[in-house]
């Protein structure tokens, strides 16, 4: 019982980046605890979104691996090969990790209704009546089921980036991962979307946010992970690498942000 | 020194209040040279079409919905979507073959694309029709091993065959080229965003993809079917009786040559007309930036509003 109970839900082991002669990723190690919030924090291309992106292997590592409850993602146990799992076995695993990104990516021919059912109907085989009932739920919850029949151009950023929360949402994950959910949002429309994922968050979501959300980060997040020139250089409690960085990278990086 | 504009102006140019005279418009000599030159060719030609005697209106009348005549309007008509559906599975499959990691795929559409565009419809027309020259027998088995089934290539190369095969080909490659456009346009966080919900390659393709690609592919298939439509007079080389070569039979009994072309030149028209309403539709229903799926599509092809709507606004 301890030992299942202990496990964390996700698990990053040595996992390096490189795009051609570029390391972007030098041997990355983390562990995320199901229920926590993870915050990754650092300079623009210091690989923050390669990281987040060889969670669910939309990149696929160099080298390491990734865990999920235990299981290697994108990889696959055979005796004693290991084979690279094909797309759809890869979909499988990519089911339990709901991904929001920075531009959105709302499907721009569905209303956002259809956006938040289309993968329990098409993945699932949920009942449609059932996936619009259980959608309207989500959309409530993000503040937009009188939205419901609205396509992605005619709603604001904020309000795209809750629909895209709802969507990922639907297909019931055990880890949302975030890359700057809030980066491409005018100023006054950040507030909605960061309250939709502190509710999250409160209520026991399993999250990984990439973010420069200072004040999120440090209200919201179990661990911090600071992260430039693909290594993590500190990781902690919010308070206490916000409060007492160690080093010094940490220090200039949070008086530039600050 | 100050002198008030008024005053400048004195009395020599004494001008009416200039908010309210209308400014009279720069003279075109050219417009009026042009247009009248124009008018009277137009004239002219219409003269030519009413008093020669060789037009033989009565009989163009005559023939214009003769059986003949509208079984070779049948056979085009068929031939246009035909050739168009074919050059489209066909040219999706190339699009995705193109798209692929896999480099002989990419180099096998390749080829497919730069044959098929090279070569004049016309020329493989006439390819395909003697293809029994090339491979007299066609056989279906284990390599090297007992024949399932065979036919004489004669016997499975018809006119219509050898039509449907140039013909779509052809299309397929200028298609091809078209949805792969398409499918790149559409950007590559919307494959992303269904990979991280779980959707497979085929559903992304199906659900996501090809729908939005479709926006963009619409009005040029659109060109390419009123193409299409005057690229199947060719099979008249091929003795397969279209609108064209049910007329040169026809006039080929009667030595009606030039009421029988006017006949076929009448319906090419009518229905080219006919298709670009219906493009010209369709355009309109995209712009509009609504739903798009194959019902909407379906809909707008078999209930259009063009005509309501113009009836409409002559009777209010
Ligand atoms: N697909 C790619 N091909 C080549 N280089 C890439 C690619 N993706 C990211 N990089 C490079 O990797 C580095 C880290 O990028 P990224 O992970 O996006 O940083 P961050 O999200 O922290 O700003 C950058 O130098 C970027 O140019
Ligand atoms: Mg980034």
């Amino acid at each position: 019982m301890m030992a299942t109970t202990s496990m964390p839900l996700l698990t990053v082991e040595r996992l390096s980046k490189s795009f051609g002669a570029h390391q972007v990723l030098k041997s990355i190690d983390m562990t995320v605890a199901a229920g926590d919030v993870t915050c990754i924090v650092g300079p623009s291309g210091s690989g923050k979104s390669t990281l987040l992106r060889c969670l669910n292997y939309l990149e696929v590592p160099s080298s390491g691996a990734v865990f999920l409850e235990g299981e290697p993602v994108g990889l696959r146990w055979k005796g004693e090969k290991l084979y690279r799992m094909s797309f759809n076995e890869l979909s499988m695993q990519r089911q339990r990790m709901g991904m929001v990104f920075q531009g959105f990516h709302l499907f721009p021919h569905k209303t956002a209704l259809e956006n938040v059912i289309e993968a329990p109907v098409v993945v699932k085989g949920v009942p449609k009546a059932q996936a619009i009932e259980e959608a309207m739920r989500l959309l409530d919850k993000v503040g937009l089921s009188e939205r419901a029949h609205y396509y992605p151009a005619q709603l604001s950023g904020g309000q795209q980036q809750r629909v895209a929360i709802a969507r990922s949402l639907a297909m019931q994950p055990a880890l949302m991962l975030f890359d700057e959910p809030t980066s491409a949002l005018d100023p006054e429309l950040v507030g909605e979307v960061l309250a939709v994922m502190r509710q999250l968050a409160e209520e026991g979501m399993t999250m990984v946010v990439v973010t420069h959300e200072m004040a999120f980060a440090r209200d919201v997040a179990d661990h911090l992970v600071f992260m430039d020139g693909g290594v993590i250089v500190e990781a902690g409690p919010p308070r206490t690498v916000l409060g007492n960085p160690q080093h010094a990278r940490t220090r200039a990086f949070l008086a530039r942000v600050q | 020194m100050a002198e008030s504009p008024e005053r400048a102006a004195g009395p020599l140019h004494r001008h009416p209040d200039i908010h309210t005279v209308k400014p009279v418009d720069v003279f075109h000599p050219s417009w009026w040279i042009g247009g009248a030159v124009l008018v009277g060719f137009a004239i002219l030609f219409i003269r030519l079409l009413i008093t020669n005697e060789n037009l033989q209106w009565s009989i163009v009348w005559q023939y214009l919905f003769s059986p003949e005549i509208l079984a070779g309007l049948g056979r085009t008509l068929m031939l246009t979507f035909l050739a168009m559906i074919f050059g489209m599975i066909i040219g999706t499959a190339v699009a995705v073959m193109r798209l692929s990691r896999n480099p002989v795929f990419r180099s096998v559409s390749w080829v497919w694309i730069w044959f098929f565009r090279g070569v004049p419809p016309l020329v493989q027309l006439v390819f395909w029709y003697n293809l029994g020259l090339l491979i007299p027998e066609v056989s279906i088995g284990i390599p090297f091993g007992p024949t399932l089934w065979s036919a004489s290539t004669n016997q499975l190369i018809t006119p219509l065959s050898a039509a449907l095969l140039g013909l779509a080909f052809t299309e397929s490659a200028y298609a091809a080229e078209m949805i792969r456009a398409g499918i790149q346009a559409v950007s590559a966080g919307q494959t992303e965003a269904a990979a991280t919900l779980g959707m497979t390659q085929a559903q992304t393709l199906r659900r996501i993809i090809l729908p939005q690609a479709l926006r963009i592919i619409i009005p040029p298939i659109g060109n390419d079917t009123i193409s299409m439509l005057k690229f199947t007079s060719l099979v008249s080389v091929l003795a397969l009786p279209d609108l064209l070569y049910s007329a040169q039979m026809i006039y080929s009994r009667t030595y009606q040559t030039i009421p029988l072309l006017i006949v076929a030149t009448i319906w090419y028209l009518v229905l080219s007309t006919i298709l670009t309403v219906i493009e010209h539709h369709i355009e309109q229903r995209l712009k509009g930036g609504a739903s798009l799926d194959w019902q909407t599509i379906a809909r707008s092809l078999f209930k259009s509003r063009f005509w309501g709507v113009r009836r409409g606004e002559a009777l209010s």
